[in-house]
């Protein structure tokens, strides 16, 4: 939208790059549905796109009030776009609440829609204004926005007043009426919603009426637009050239869902899922107890424990045992992963990071779990850690877990987010069949019942013990906790025993690093500054070093979506570089690691705010370090 | 899954012991409960690769390690949850839990409760010895009041936990009780708990003879326990006494003592076990020394309720079936795409 001329005539669409949209309102709204519909309309566009979902932790807080407001943000471009955005072009804001705690995000010039007939005195007190304050008209909001005031709530109901519902069920129907309107803004087909609208209320939930009333709503906001010169101007933002294929709409906790179930077509084992409920990971158990079908299995336990516990228990069994929650879950699952590690069984845990310690910020992103995915387990108790880098990329990692932590019989952590779990990008879709498969081989019926099974016996490759299934004759053994005799799998309190063991569960995992992808340096790898993220953060970084190259900076970046083993080439792609910034979204973990293992002098950029880095603190924070190096 | 086409083989208790040397304090309980259960395998139909031992931490949990099945020692009070696991991910493994009263009632006492109101198709050995025995002589969730311990100087504050009683309220199918040293009733115990579908919990009274012996001799003992004991049958009525004539009979809703004979009493005035009952249950679990003689034997057993491993496969197989169609590449493609040309 700031790109380009005015265009005076409003009917006439000007084009723009790129924009960002923020739907916010009450919990209750029904913005994220709004929001989802939007981000799908825009993908059949051809737009690249990325979603931020903004949450609040209570599920239906006194309405009106600014801890109950609920937002989504889609950024969608005619170009390659990486992060939700940084700032909002146009914010929605359905009553007082959302325009309180939103309007701060909206850039200087942007537009401000409000539902006006929301601006009462009640919901002025409940937002924590003063009766007498108008807010749409502060100086403050007025000269900085452009400020739409829009009808919305006493049109939804003129308009469906003729369906004879009831007042709660036309309200109800608001957001449509915003996203009818957000659609001519952006000139943006009303088919799919009607579509979908169709199919789910009409169809699968067998409510035409509802349906019906959301469609009149909807295409009432369009016609808002179209006929009031209300909203003073139009824009459209052009398809963007993205690589030719198939493609989809794809959250990272969607991503992780397929990725796992397909995992276990590739290894041809059923996957069995144990969870508990806990946000922002709950997704992944909702999913995967959707896709029996393809033969996954889901077990709701009665705690995190139990959940890691029982995961365990299936993989000594054969299957593919998998565990998911955030970080206090990860807490939770420490002593069991620890006697993953002595079993050593594979098993994979999805950990959705979320801003902590203890509840913290339950729907607010994070990376502040790499230490604990690390470290976190009594004893050392080395884990696989695998970061996705995108929602796309929970796909890629999760068939990746499985795959290392079946070669290694060592548990893989994978670290998701609450940023990427939710947010949602076009991905396109790969290719199954040019996925290799994942080999796992038992070790077969031994029918000499006088020749002694060792399950400690190792791969001479991979270090790592056969996993001799139950129901194999010939082979039964005991696996346990207490320290294991290598080879014989005896208990063993002997001291260069412990020694050797502990190497052993630490070198299976330092093996990897030979069947994983070296890291690769983008950029201007001759550059003298290096900057190296890990997981989510991906699209902020290439965004930031993208903008600062384009500006004449010299940089060179890297992205680790393994953190251990490490890729084989990293310590020495970081000798080459005399100044490294690691941007986190916690207070230096990765730097810490960084330094520890390589021995450089890595410098962060940390912003632990609940959210995933802007753009702009990036590209400040890294001409901050460079010019406090040079000046 | 293993299960042959060959014919079982006939195995002997000896066949079941596995090489590592057992380490409990000579004259432990556990030593009777151990030969009880090598002795119990060979007659329930099973081969010995498709048995699995699960424990998770004390003095009692040191079992898988010595029997020659498969098996897992696992961590502190999670049995219940790894064994879980393995039901789910192969619902053919017949699963024994051995526990102890401090392991599946104090850390444990969450995924006992709801491995029990799943009825996941496990045998649970419940070795009470009403202690912690492996760290040494602390109370533990079944001492009874005012024990003194290391831990409890002046005596432990904490009401016992009732194994039976909390088993039967968490909807468990399967509830017995027996006595270390009987090896008679233990065996035939564990075979009819190895026939049953569902979750079967035998709490067993054991011996710890070095932190808190003869915590059981009222009831285990040759002159003990005919009088302080009642062995129940199902059908049968539940007379016990020296002279087996004493029994019990419910007198304004209560289980009471009586004697045939005595007051018009005869035999008809019996209580007769109905072990499909679970309020009679209830009241068993409730019967204790010195007031009444405890139960022995099968308090409850309700065969109907399926397995919840079995049910959860059922699930899985039928949305196999019913949606066959669709591939996993429809799956990961999902229903909106959209192409982006050349």
């Amino acid at each position: 939208m700031p790109d380009t001329s005015v265009d005076t005539q409003s009917t006439t669409p000007t084009q723009v790059e790129a924009v960002t949209v923020r739907f916010a309102g009450d919990s209750g709204d029904g913005m994220q549905l709004a929001g989802g519909q939007f981000t799908s309309t825009t993908a059949l566009v051809g737009n690249d796109f990325s979603t931020f979902p903004d949450y609040p932790a209570e599920i239906r807080a006194p309405r009106g009030t600014t801890f109950g407001v609920s937002g989504f943000q889609v950024h969608f471009a005619a170009r390659p776009i990486h992060t939700p955005g940084d700032a909002v072009d146009v914010l929605v804001a359905m009553n007082p609440a959302a325009l309180k705690t939103n309007v701060g995000d909206v850039r200087p010039g942007g537009m401000v829609i409000a539902d006006e007939d929301e601006f009462t005195k009640v919901n002025l007190k409940k937002a924590g204004y003063g009766p007498e304050d108008s807010p749409l008209d502060e100086p403050a909001i007025k000269d900085r926005c452009r400020v739409v005031r829009v009808p919305l709530s006493r049109m939804v109901r003129e308009k469906l007043s003729e369906t004879g519902q009831g007042a709660k069920e036309i309200d109800r129907c608001r957001n449509m009426f915003a996203l009818g309107m957000v659609c001519w803004l952006y000139d943006r087909p009303l088919e799919p919603t009607i579509e979908w609208l169709e199919s789910y209320f009409g169809r699968k939930k067998n409510l035409p009426a509802v349906a019906e009333m959301n469609v009149m709503a909807l295409k009432a906001g369009w016609a808002f637009g179209e006929t009031t010169e209300a909203i003073p101007e139009r824009y459209v933002v052009p398809a963007a050239d993205l690589p030719p294929g198939r493609y989809r709409k794809i959250s990272g906790n969607e991503a992780m869902v397929l990725g796992l179930a397909f995992a276990g077509e590739l290894a041809s084992k059923q996957v069995t899922y144990c969870g508990y409920p806990i946000t922002p990971a709950s997704d992944v158990l909702h999913g995967l107890a959707n896709l029996k079908r393809w033969g996954v299995q889901t077990f709701q336990a009665e705690d995190e424990i139990a959940a890691a516990c029982a995961a365990i228990g299936v993989s000594y069994a054969g299957g593919i045992g998998v565990t998911g929650t955030s970080g206090p879950g990860l807490a939770l699952k420490g002593e069991a992963l620890g006697l993953a590690v002595m079993l050593e069984l594979p098993i994979i845990v999805i950990d959705v990071q979320r801003a902590g310690p203890a509840t913290g910020m339950p729907t607010k992103t994070e990376q502040a779990d790499l230490l604990q995915a690390f470290y976190g387990r009594s004893g050392e108790a080395p884990c696989i850690v695998l970061a996705p880098s995108s929602p796309a990329d929970c796909f890629d990692m999760a068939i990746e877990a499985v795959r290392l932590s079946t070669r290694a019989m060592c548990p893989a952590i994978i670290l998701s987010d609450a940023g990427l779990a939710n947010g949602a990008e076009p991905w396109r879709i790969p290719d199954l069949k040019s996925i290799d498969a994942i080999e796992i081989n038992h070790p077969v019926a031994q029918s000499d019942d006088s020749e002694v099974f060792h399950p400690y016996e190792r791969d001479v490759e991979t270090q790592a013990r056969r996993w001799a299934i139950p129901g194999t004759p010939g082979l039964e053994h005991r696996v346990g906790g207490l320290e294991k005799e290598d080879v014989t799998g005896n208990v063993s309190y002997d001291g260069p025993n412990h020694q050797h063991m502990i190497h052993m569960r630490s070198a299976k995992i330092e093996r990897l690093a030979d069947v994983i992808p070296p890291i690769e340096v983008g950029g201007d790898t001759a550059a003298d500054t290096l900057v190296i993220g890990w997981g989510g953060t991906q699209g902020a970084i290439t965004s930031a070093v993208g903008r600062l190259r384009a500006d004449g900076v010299q940089l060179a970046s890297a992205h680790l979506r393994y953190l251990n083993p490490m890729p084989c080439n990293l310590g020495e792609v970081l000798a080459r570089y005399p100044r490294i910034i690691v941007p986190e979204i916690n207070s230096g973990q990765l730097q810490l690691l960084l330094r520890a293992q390589y021995l450089v002098n890595a410098q962060g950029i940390n912003v632990i705010q609940g959210r995933g880095f802007h753009v702009d603190e990036l590209v400040q924070g890294i001409q901050a370090i460079i010019e406090g190096a040079n000046g | 899954m293993s299960s042959s086409d060959t014919a079982l083989p006939t195995y002997k208790p000896k066949d079941f012991a596995s090489d590592q040397d057992v380490r409990w304090c000579p004259g432990c309980g556990d030593y009777a409960v151990l030969a009880a259960v090598r002795k119990a395998l060979p007659n329930i139909g099973k081969r010995k690769e498709d048995i699995v031992f699960v424990s998770g931490i004390g003095c009692a949990a040191r079992f898988p390690y010595y029997m020659e099945t498969y098996g897992m020692h696992s961590i502190h009070g999670r049995a219940p949850a790894f064994a879980t696991g393995i039901k789910l991910a192969n619902p053919e493994l017949d699963v024994w839990l051995v526990s102890g009263d401090g392991d599946q009632f104090s850390i444990g006492g969450n995924h006992t409760i709801h491995a029990m109101r799943r009825n996941v198709g496990l045998r649970i050995l419940m070795l009470n010895n009403r202690i912690y025995g492996l760290t040494k002589g602390q109370y533990s969730p079944t001492s009874e009041r005012g024990k003194i311990t290391k831990s409890t100087p002046m005596g432990s504050l904490d009401q016992p936990v009732n194994p039976l009683a909390l088993a039967l309220a968490a909807e468990c199918t399967f509830v017995a009780r027996c006595i270390d040293i009987d090896a008679k009733t233990l065996t035939a115990t564990m075979e009819r708990a190895a026939e049953h579908e569902g979750c079967a919990f035998i709490e067993v009274y054991q011996d710890c003879n070095i932190f808190n012996h003869q915590a059981w001799f009222y009831a285990s003992q040759k002159n003990t326990r005919p009088s302080n004991t009642v062995d129940l049958m199902h059908g049968e009525p539940l007379i016990f006494g020296e002279e087996r004539n004493m029994g019990i009979a419910i007198i304004d809703g209560k289980a009471s003592v009586v004697t045939i004979g005595e007051d018009g009493v005869t035999e008809d005035d019996i209580l007769v076990h109905d072990e499909t009952d679970r309020s009679t249950a209830f009241l068993l679990a409730n019967m204790f020394h010195p007031e009444l003689p405890e139960a022995l034997g099968v308090l409850y057993c309700n065969p109907d309720r399926p397995a919840y491993e079995q049910a959860s496969h059922e699930q899985v197989v039928e949305a196999m079936a019913t949606n066959r169609e669709t591939d996993i590449a429809t799956l990961v493609a999902g229903h909106d795409t959209w192409m982006v040309e050349d």
